[in-house]
């Protein structure tokens, strides 16, 4: 089999180099050389360029005709909401200017395809047209400035609101842990030489501030309409909390604590009946049913967005967004970290 | 020739070069140890298309576990083996590893060094009428400390514990703890020697490329009658002195950090079952250093495409360039900005968001000088009398690429929207079209339109169109879906997206993804096929086949050293002559004098 194998490739060889030495005889017969452009090249690849750009505009808009209905659903916090009205009038400019450009180009490479007929014109410069492609795009981009950095300031500098909800969410290969600040409302002190199997963030068990704190894994609850406040802190090497549900996203790096807020508008019961979510769902559920796995049911989630070792695709948590008594009852029912704390 | 030959030496051996090149040399030290730029040339860029074969076969071996993951693949086991792909099925940690190596192979082997080592040899002693570089000697060192870089990079590949896999931007901790990491253990001390070794011959090569430029300009060649190219080739080179060694200080608190136990990247971590004595250091600060190399590097990435693409554009669009100092204006502006905006990679470090603010504004300003050079561009082949040879193929190409590409910078560069769409796929998409094709199109571009100087023969036309087709139909296949993955919240490095229910929708994006990316792939067989043959038994070429305006196409067709054999050409002219009215050619050459009344430099 395998000298099979080897006589097959030797007699491709030999016959490949028959065949090039025949187009090499061939070529040298030939007037005009191989390399040289003929009008004909010209004309064929000025069109095949024409015909390129529409097959290029085509796929573009069959991309988007398909694909963006899997994009994440309407932001479900207030400051996502912000970021999804930015995002979407930046878009609208970047996607005409990405058609108009592109279009000019290709028809240019299209109509002045070589022909040894006519000549270029000779156009060094023109310091009106290039005024005016410097300032056109400054002040597009002077616009893009002012409202990134405004909503930027708003979202990364929010007042900060009474009835806050302070979080921590902890980050270590490969998983979360979120702890709740508890009835004072502060989270307790840290030392990160005090982990143990029984204390697994790390709290300093001389802080009392820390004995009401709550821990929770694999999935934390957090009240629609109020503020979260996001305290992040990692145990090993560089992870991110991200929320993409909430526009939300923060590194959590070892040797600091990083912050974020947000305030969640709408409930994980309400996200479900959401026609959006509930579009994206079926689209889900269908591509699971093919692979024979369970259907599921919409959740918000909080992924790890920084390369973080061998199970990084795999360091996720649920979030579900209650109504205010929900939360209540939830909260309620959690272990205070206490009894671990006086060990 | 001597072989110290400086710019006075030569200058003055000039006249006596006919007894020189008769000179036999052995073959090691003209086709090894080689002092000549011509072979330096060709040294980095063969390296070049090896690194970006074996990093293109990576690419194509990850992007088969996202789009099937689970699948068993004999090929991906036949290459890797039962310990990294136990019965064709890709190991995540071998996954990080493919992602980091591809990365680390493409910025820094291929875009970089092949780009700048190759073209930058090339031409800048053939288009400022120069005989060789300052100094051959450092320039020779440049090569074989990036082949050995090269070499110690490749090396890393077969060590137990595999390869750097902490990404190509290596952050610490991951990086510096061999507990997190099997590719943070012997892997990860490799990468940090092999990228030591690649700045020293980025600088050699740097510094080397600065004085030529600058002292070695022939008669007439002034500044502003340099070729775009050249203009490029300086500006890159200036970026890479100023920025590489900052790359160096980074590496190097990190080699401390690794393996003498300071605290520069390291505090408060507790792994391995224990809490690590390192108090103080902040991963922070690594971020802060690597990327005031790492932006200033996409600029040494696509400053020396874009000069490439300038000649090349102008010449087979029969037209002057247009705008010849707005380009030379936007080069510098993109240079010097390039280097107070690397905090766009960190809005989301817990680096303080007013720094952010500040950040945001100093990138978007890079938008302004990349849009001159785009519709400058765009002008410059409008009423042109376009000849399609398959570098200009390319060549626009990369125009519309850097287009594509560079508008959803926009969009990154704002904060506010990098918050969702961060580390996603989104910013695959964008820096894959913007900088990866937009260089590799450059590349290509440079390599047909200058193999006859190189190799002293043709490329095959035919086979060179199909190349170019077939690779911009695969590129865009390949990275314009990813956009969209990046709107669904896809994070990048995730070994697979299969793994929770969120992504399930998403598994045809990726296979339509990868299928582009296996023919694209494929296709790249062909310009290798046209590469080798045609450096054998292509046509011969002419003295001046493309009929260009530049000093490298006045020298004879043959390898000599020290270029002309006579006296070095004098220039009276700027590069643009194309379609003078007037004259009875399309295009006048640099060494044409100019006749009574005639204004240089487009005045007219």
């Amino acid at each position: 089999m395998n000298f099979l194998v080897l006589l097959a490739i030797v007699l491709l060889i030999i016959a490949g180099h028959q065949l090039l030495k025949i187009i090499e005889l061939s070529r040298s017969l030939k007037k005009t050389k191989e390399w040289q452009v003929s009008d004909s090249d010209n004309d064929f690849m000025g069109k095949t360029m024409l015909v390129f750009m529409v097959f290029f505009f085509a796929f573009f808009f069959w991309q988007v005709n398909r694909w963006i209905d899997r994009s994440l659903p309407p932001a479900a916090s207030e400051q996502g909401v912000k970021i999804d009205a930015l995002w979407d009038a930046n878009m609208y400019l970047i996607t005409f200017v990405f058609l108009v450009t592109n279009f000019v180009l290709f028809f240019f490479a299209y109509k002045y395809r070589g022909n040894s007929k006519r000549e270029a014109v000779y156009y060094p410069h023109n310091n009106k047209l290039e005024m005016l492609w410097t300032v056109v795009p400054a002040v597009a981009l002077a616009f893009i400035i002012i409202f990134g950095l405004k909503y930027w300031n708003e979202i990364m500098t929010p007042a900060e609101e009474a009835d806050r909800v302070t979080i921590e969410l902890y980050a270590k290969q490969f998983d979360w842990t979120a702890r709740y600040a508890g009835k004072d409302g502060k989270l307790g002190e840290t030392d990160f030489r005090q982990i143990s199997g029984s204390n697994s963030v790390g709290m300093d068990t001389s802080d009392v501030a820390g004995f009401d704190d709550i821990l929770v894994k694999n999935e934390f609850h957090i009240p629609v309409g109020r503020e979260i406040e996001f305290h992040m802190r990692s145990r090993d090497v560089i992870h991110s909390a991200y929320m993409p549900h909430f526009r939300a996203q923060m590194n959590c790096v070892p040797g600091m604590v990083t912050f974020f807020k947000f305030k969640p508008t709408k409930t994980t019961a309400e996200m479900r009946k959401d026609p959006y979510v509930i579009q994206l769902m079926e689209g889900i559920n269908k591509q699971r049913e093919k692979e024979g796995k369970e259907p599921v049911e919409f959740d918000y989630v909080l992924l790890c967005n920084k390369i973080c070792g061998a199970s990084h695709y795999n360091m996720q948590m649920n979030i579900v967004v209650d109504t205010e008594a929900g939360y209540k009852t939830w909260l309620a029912k959690q272990k205070v970290v206490k009894k671990v704390a006086k060990k | 020739m001597a072989t110290t030959n400086t710019g006075l030496e030569t200058e003055h051996l000039a006249h006596h070069s006919h007894v020189h090149d008769e000179h036999e040399e052995s073959f090691v030290s003209k086709y090894i140890f080689s002092m000549d730029h011509k072979v330096i040339s060709r040294q980095f860029l063969i390296t070049a298309v090896v690194m970006a074969v074996i990093a293109m076969t990576m690419s194509v071996i990850f992007r088969m576990q996202l789009a099937w993951p689970g699948e068993k693949f004999a090929f991906v086991n036949a290459l890797l083996g039962d310990k990294w792909a136990k019965d064709g099925i890709l190991d995540p940690n071998m996954y990080l590893a493919l992602v980091t190596i591809h990365g680390t192979i493409m910025v820094f082997f291929v875009l970089t060094g092949g780009l700048s080592g190759t073209f930058s040899n090339l031409l800048i002693p053939y288009q400022i009428g120069a005989r060789d570089m300052a100094s051959g000697f450092l320039n020779m060192l440049s090569y074989w400390f990036f082949f050995v870089s090269a070499v110690i990079m490749l090396a890393s590949c077969f060590i137990s514990d595999g390869p750097a896999s902490a990404g190509w931007t290596i952050y610490p901790p991951l990086s510096a703890l061999p507990e997190s990491i099997p590719g943070s253990k012997l892997g990860m001390t490799l990468w940090l020697i092999s990228m030591t070794i690649f700045v020293v011959s980025s600088l050699l090569g740097s510094l080397n490329y600065i004085i030529t430029v600058v002292n070695m300009r022939t008669k007439g060649m002034t500044m502003t009658r340099l070729p775009l190219s050249i203009w490029a080739f300086l500006i890159t080179a200036i970026l890479g002195v100023l920025s590489f060694p900052v790359l160096v200080s980074c590496v190097l608190l990190l080699i401390m950090d690794r393996s003498f136990n300071t605290s520069f990247y390291l505090s408060d971590i507790y792994i391995g079952g224990r809490p690590l004595d390192n108090v103080g250091g902040s991963p922070v600060l690594f971020e802060h250093l690597f990327w005031f190399l790492g932006h200033p590097e996409v600029y040494i990435v696509l400053l020396p495409a874009l000069g490439i693409a300038s000649e090349v554009i102008s010449t087979n669009s029969r037209k002057t360039i247009f705008g010849y100092r707005a380009m030379i204006g936007s080069m510098l502006a993109i240079g010097f900005l390039s280097f107070i905006v690397w905090g766009h990679h960190m809005f989301m470090t817990g680096m303080n968001p007013f720094l952010g603010s500040v950040f945001v504004f100093t990138t978007l300003l890079i938008a302004i000088p990349s849009a001159v050079k785009a519709f400058n561009y765009i002008t410059t082949i409008w009423k042109g009398n376009i000849q399609y040879t398959p570098a200009m193929l390319f060549a626009i190409g990369l125009v519309s690429s850097f287009i594509t590409g560079g508008v959803t910078g926009i969009i990154l560069a704002d904060s506010t929207l990098d918050i969702n769409v961060h580390d996603t796929y989104f910013v695959i998409a964008h820096f894959h079209i913007v900088m990866g094709l937009s260089a590799i199109f450059g590349m290509f571009a440079g390599v047909y339109h200058w193999f006859p100087k190189m190799f002293l023969r043709m490329m095959n036309k035919k086979l060179g169109y199909l190349h170019f087709w077939l690779t911009i139909i695969c590129a865009y296949g390949v990275f314009f879906p990813m956009h969209f993955l990046g709107l669904a919240g896809v994070p990048r490095r995730y070994y697979t997206n299969s793994n929770f229910p969120m992504f399930d929708n998403l598994v045809d994006i990726n296979e339509v993804v990868t299928v582009f990316a296996i023919i694209g792939a494929l296709a790249q067989g062909i310009f290798l096929f046209n590469f080798f043959y045609s450096m054998f038994r292509g046509e011969k070429a002419p003295q001046n086949p493309w009929k260009a305006n530049t000093l490298e196409w006045t020298t004879p067709m043959a390898h000599i050293h020290g270029n002309w054999p006579g006296e070095l050409p004098t220039v009276h002219r700027w590069a643009y002559d194309y379609s003078k009215p007037g004259k009875d050619k399309d295009y006048v050459p640099q060494t044409v004098p100019l006749e009574e009344g005639e204004h240089d430099g487009g005045e007219h």
